[in-house]
C-alpha cells in the first residue's frame, strides 16, 4: 500500500482525527494527533490492509525550549506487505507524556526505555520504565537541547 | 643455545641477585585480565592471535582478576563501567599493573568534549603505569606498551631504600 492509500484508510477509519502527510520523508510519514495515538497504532498493527506487525524503531526529538515541543517518531514495518511507515507524534515539552505501546508491540519496551533515558519522556502504562543506557542514579536527560551534565558523578569529575 | 643452559651444564647452579630473579619472573609472566571495554579490545585480541603471538612474551589472558598481574584497559570507560573497572582492579593481587590502551582510556579520546558519559581518562579512577596511544593502537603498539612495562618492572627493587631517597630528595629541595 502507498502512503497516500494508508492515510486515506486512516481518514476513513478515524474521521474525528486529523492526519497530515509528512513531506520529503523517507520512508513515507504521517503526523498523527497525540490523543488518538493508541487507537491509530492498534489499527495500523491489526488491520489486514496495513498489518504493520513490526515496530523497528522509536526515536525522540527535542525541538528545544524555544519551539517548546518534543516529537516521537515510530518506524513501522509490515513484514507481509514489505512496507515501511513513519509515524510522528508531537508532545508538549513541559512534562512530556505519551501512552506506552508495549501492549501492541513487545519491542516497544526497551525502545521506550531508551527514549525515556535520553529525553525524559514518560510512557504511561509502561511495565518497567527505568533508565537503560545511563546509570540509574544519573541526573538529567542527555539528549535534551538544554542539557547540562552534572559536575561530578560518584566523585568522578564529568568534564574533561 | 643461550647463555642459561650453558651455565646449567656447569653443575646446575646460577648465581643471581634475588631482585633480578623476582623481576625476571614477574616481567616474563605478565598475565593480563581478559576483558575489554570497547573496540580497542579487538586489537588486543588480534595481538594475542598467531601473527603477533603475545604468548611469546608470557602474556596469557586470565579470566579472573585474582589470577591477573596486568589490567589492560582496552577501550572507552563509561561512568557506568567505572565502578566495575575500579572494583576489578581492587580484586587483583599485588603487584599489579595497569596499561591504558587507546585514546579513550588515556584521556577520553573522541568523547573528550561532548561525551557526557565517558570518564576522561582511566587514570582518574585507577593508577596507570603505561599509556598506549592510538585510536585504536595497532597490536605492535600494544606490544610496545607491554615491553615498556617490562622495562619498568625490570628496574623495580624490593631492597633499595627508595622511600629514604625520596625523603632526602624532598628535604634538599
Amino acid at each position: 500500500m502507498k502512503i497516500e492509500e494508508i492515510i486515506d484508510v486512516l481518514r476513513g477509519q478515524f474521521s474525528e482525527l486529523s492526519f497530515e502527510l509528512l513531506e520529503n520523508s523517507t520512508p513515507g510519514g504521517i503526523i498523527i494527533p497525540l490523543n488518538g495515538m493508541v487507537d491509530v497504532m492498534q489499527f495500523l498493527h491489526s488491520d489486514e490492509r496495513c498489518y504493520f506487525d513490526m515496530l523497528s524503531c522509536v526515536t525522540g526529538v527535542d525541538n528545544g525550549p524555544e519551539e517548546n515541543s518534543m516529537e516521537l517518531v515510530y518506524n513501522l514495518y509490515s513484514i507481509p506487505y514489505d512496507t515501511h511507515l513513519a509515524i510522528k507524534v508531537s508532545v508538549p515539552r513541559q512534562k512530556p507524556m505519551v501512552e506506552s505501546l508495549v501492549a501492541i508491540w513487545k519491542t516497544a519496551d526497551w525502545q521506550e526505555r531508551e527514549v525515556y533515558d535520553m529525553y525524559g519522556i514518560d510512557f504511561l502504562g509502561h511495565p518497567d520504565l527505568r533508565r537503560i543506557l545511563m546509570p540509574a542514579d544519573w541526573e538529567g536527560f542527555p539528549l535534551r537541547k538544554d542539557y547540562k551534565e552534572q559536575k561530578y558523578y560518584r566523585g568522578m569529575e564529568v568534564k574533561y | 643455545m643461550g647463555l642459561l643452559d650453558q651455565k646449567l651444564g656447569q653443575g646446575g647452579i646460577v648465581i643471581s641477585k634475588l631482585e633480578d630473579l623476582i623481576n625476571w619472573a614477574r616481567l616474563s609472566s605478565m598475565w593480563p585480565m581478559g576483558f575489554g571495554t570497547a573496540c580497542c579490545a579487538i586489537e588486543f585480541m588480534s595481538a594475542l592471535s598467531t601473527p603477533y603471538d603475545l604468548d611469546r612474551l608470557g602474556v596469557i589472558p586470565r579470566a579472573s582478576p585474582r589470577q591477573s598481574d596486568v589490567m589492560i584497559v582496552a577501550g572507552t570507560v563509561t561512568f557506568k563501567m567505572a565502578d566495575r573497572v575500579r572494583r576489578l582492579y581492587e580484586q587483583m593481587a599485588e603487584p599489579r599493573y595497569v596499561i591504558s590502551m587507546g585514546s579513550c582510556s588515556n584521556c577520553g579520546g573522541p568523547y573528550w568534549e561532548h561525551g557526557y558519559h565517558v570518564v576522561k581518562g582511566v587514570d582518574r579512577i585507577i593508577p596507570v603505569d603505561v599509556y598506549v596511544p592510538g585510536c585504536p593502537p595497532r597490536p605492535e603498539a600494544l606490544i610496545g606498551g607491554l615491553i615498556k612495562l617490562q622495562d619498568k618492572i625490570r628496574s623495580e627493587t624490593i631492597v633499595a631504600p627508595k622511600a629514604v631517597e625520596k625523603l632526602l630528595a624532598e628535604s634538599e629541595d
